[in-house]
């Protein structure tokens, strides 16, 4: 007789094997609305590898995507290890490039040394704020924090458009809705000449080695696990519980603002309401097939920044909608959900079948 | 004060309210069903995209209103039944696969309108429902123009309350449907499937869900337009705390946050000059939580709403 059990911890492979195999499953199932859209699969998957990894330029812009991908991903991972569920990230993102703007664009002309530092701290900062709300309404008010982060997205947004008509339109903009540009010496600097890739993507990879650090091996890591596993347990372990999900809320929504900031402060160097094309919804998939795991979220930010950079190229040069860019997003996201439950059991044959292998 | 009160004594303000209200009463009446068998549906801002564009397209090809409104349905009850093999047998992560599920309706409705209508400067459109005049009941002073000059979606909106309602308050299935989302130990033992009844109320949930997403390209305007959901599914999740899982405060919560809704384009038209028109934009949001705060701590939770169940496994 088959049987399905659990398995007490899935093998090594297995938490490597699954989200890789799940990212391939949905560039495979790509196909279905590629051929139905009329088009040469493998014209169009040439055109997407050719899109990322067809010249050096190619390449920097897929590591120039990646990088609000990298924060907004670390944001939902730390988040969702406590079993906070912020899916706010989109909205912080903006709070993160208002500050960066605010500060930034003229407010002080401080030298870069001093300017950079501050852009990214008060960035954070404003970030963090947006994710202190929902949690405090959680804490307090027992109010769900998936709806009031969803929510807040939209009240945010709608809040910067607000403000670019407003106290951050820039008057030079000659009536576009767009803020002042950030100082030149608030700009983070760019790490190869002539192209767009900046040390936005050096802060991620530092910060997402601190979080992996800091998640396997602090007391920090230890209590944020041990409430995202089992709150009521936590709590009669005598950690406080709402104190380690306010200070993950803090750090997650720091990270979603750092994602604005560097968007901002390293590629754009202005604002615009449409600043994010949707990296913090993106982010919840960069952490779910990186497992929530720090590290993991690098290299899952790469690939779903080449599916959206090579989607683009695809879409230039065939004339298919680059939103199937996003579609293979989602496919990714619901394989790996897929994934993590079959890895989470296992299929065995007992012996009350007679004569069965 | 006088110009409000004269706003909310009229009859058009009031017949607004309804016909902003019926996308919410279709979500938070599929919300509903979702979380009273114990599952959660975050896919609902996704399967409200996915019946716009499926209900409008099916139209735009030819299959008539009706037919519209008849794939828009089964395209939510599609999507509803993903949900629900993720979330019920497979008992995956509510939270996680309800936003994969919209993620994936979403993009999978732009991509097939986009490929559909690859270079359109302005969406095509179509003949959408019109006000019913019904004989009599429209002549009724205020309650006509209010309740029976709507289009034949509301009328259904409002037809589908009644029945939620009777379902679950007045019938054997309503009794089991309850029970699995409280103690499904107990449906289990009188030899029920759980399974069954979690995926069906799922199911049926999600294509009420597209209905709301439906009415917006079918009723409300004659076109699909990318973002056109606008958080109104996030909206009826909220709604639905603040009903605490009751049908008639449902229906009370949405007509009263369409008439908020109306209320504040009459205001904006009439102190537009004071306030920017974002602070109005921004109103159903902020009312949203607020709802959402202060009902939140009262709110009778189905007991089971999260929690997996495994056969076999107590």
């Amino acid at each position: 007789m088959i049987r399905i059990e659990p398995r007490t911890a899935p093998g090594r492979w297995m938490t490597l094997g699954v989200p890789v195999l799940s990212a391939v499953i949905a560039l495979a199932l790509a196909a279905i609305p590629l051929a139905l859209a009329g088009a040469d699969i493998t014209v169009a998957y040439g055109e997407m590898v050719k899109g990322v990894f067809g010249s050096v330029f190619a390449f920097s812009e897929m590591l120039t995507r990646a990088t609000p991908l990298m924060f907004t991903g670390l944001a939902a991972a730390l988040a969702f290890r406590a079993k906070l569920w912020n899916i706010g990230a989109e909205g912080q993102l903006y709070l993160g490039a208002m500050a960066a703007v605010a500060i930034g664009a003229g407010a002080v002309d401080i030298p870069g040394i001093f300017l950079v530092p501050l852009i990214v701290i008060l960035g954070a900062a404003a970030g963090a704020a947006g994710m202190a709300v929902p949690a405090l309404l959680k804490t307090r008010f027992g109010a769900d924090e998936v709806v009031t982060t969803l929510l807040l997205n939209f009240i945010i947004l709608i809040f910067v458009q607000m403000m670019l008509e407003g106290a951050l339109k820039d008057p030079m903009s000659l009536g576009w809705p767009q803020s002042a540009p950030v100082l030149d010496q608030g700009m983070l600097p760019q790490l190869m000449p002539r192209m767009r890739v900046h040390s936005g993507l050096i802060l991620a990879l530092v910060l997402a080695g601190i979080a992996q650090f800091m998640l396997a091996r602090s007391v920090w890591g230890f209590r944020l696990r041990a409430v995202g596993e089992n709150a009521a347990a936590a709590r009669h372990a005598g950690i406080g519980v709402n104190r380690s999900l306010f200070g993950v809320a803090i750090l997650s929504g720091g990270l979603a603002g750092l994602a604005g900031v560097s968007e901002v402060a390293g590629l754009k160097g202005y604002l615009t309401a449409d600043l994010s094309p949707g990296f913090g919804y993106t982010g919840i998939v960069v952490a779910m097939l990186a497992g929530l795991s720090p590290v993991g979220v690098v290299i899952s930010a790469l690939f779903i920044a080449s599916v959206f950079v090579g989607a683009d190229s695809m879409s230039r040069a065939i004339g298919v909608s680059s939103y199937l860019a996003d579609l293979v997003v989602s496919m990714s996201l619901l394989c790996v959900l897929i994934g993590g439950f079959v890895a989470r059991y296992r299929i065995t044959r007992t012996k009350t079948a007679e004569g069965v292998a | 004060m006088m110009d409000i009160l004269q706003i909310l004594l009229s009859e058009s303000f009031w017949a607004a309210s309804l016909r902003i209200a019926t996308p919410l009463i279709f979500g938070v009446m599929g919300a509903l069903l979702c979380e009273k068998s114990g599952v959660l549906n975050l896919g609902i801002e996704g399967i409200f995209a996915a019946g716009a564009m499926c209900g409008w397209m099916a139209v735009w090809l030819g299959a008539g209103l009706w037919g519209g409104v008849l794939i828009a349905a089964l395209a939510g009850a599609f999507f509803g039944l993903i949900h629900g093999i993720l979330t019920v047998p497979l008992g995956l992560s509510q939270h996680v696969s309800g936003l994969g599920v919209t993620l994936f309706a979403t993009s999978l409705s732009y991509f097939t309108y986009r490929t559909a209508l690859p270079n359109v400067s302005s969406p095509p459109r179509i003949e959408p429902f019109r006000a019913l005049d019904i004989p009599l009941l429209s002549d009724i002073p205020f309650l006509g123009p209010v309740l029976f000059q709507q289009t034949a979606m509301t009328m259904l909106a409002l037809l589908v309350v009644g029945l939620v309602w009777y379902v679950l308050n007045r019938t054997a299935l309503g009794v089991a449907l309850k029970a699995v989302g409280d103690n499904p130990d107990s449906v289990d033992a009188q030899g029920l499937s759980v399974y069954g009844l979690r995926i069906g109320a799922v199911m049926v949930g999600s294509a009420l869900m597209a209905l709301g997403g439906a009415f917006l390209t079918m009723s409300a305007f004659d076109a699909f337009f990318f973002g056109m959901v606008n958080g109104r599914g996030w909206i009826c999740i909220a709604l639905v705390i603040f009903a605490s899982w009751k049908p008639g405060k449902a229906l009370l919560g949405a007509l009263l946050f369409g008439a908020f809704d109306a209320l504040q384009v009459r205001l904006q038209t009439e102190v537009g000059a004071m306030v920017p028109g974002q602070v109005f934009l921004m109103a159903p949001y902020v009312l949203s939580i607020f709802a959402l705060v202060v009902a939140a701590r009262k709110a009778e939770y189905p007991r089971a709403l999260l929690t997996p169940w495994f056969k076999g496994q107590r």
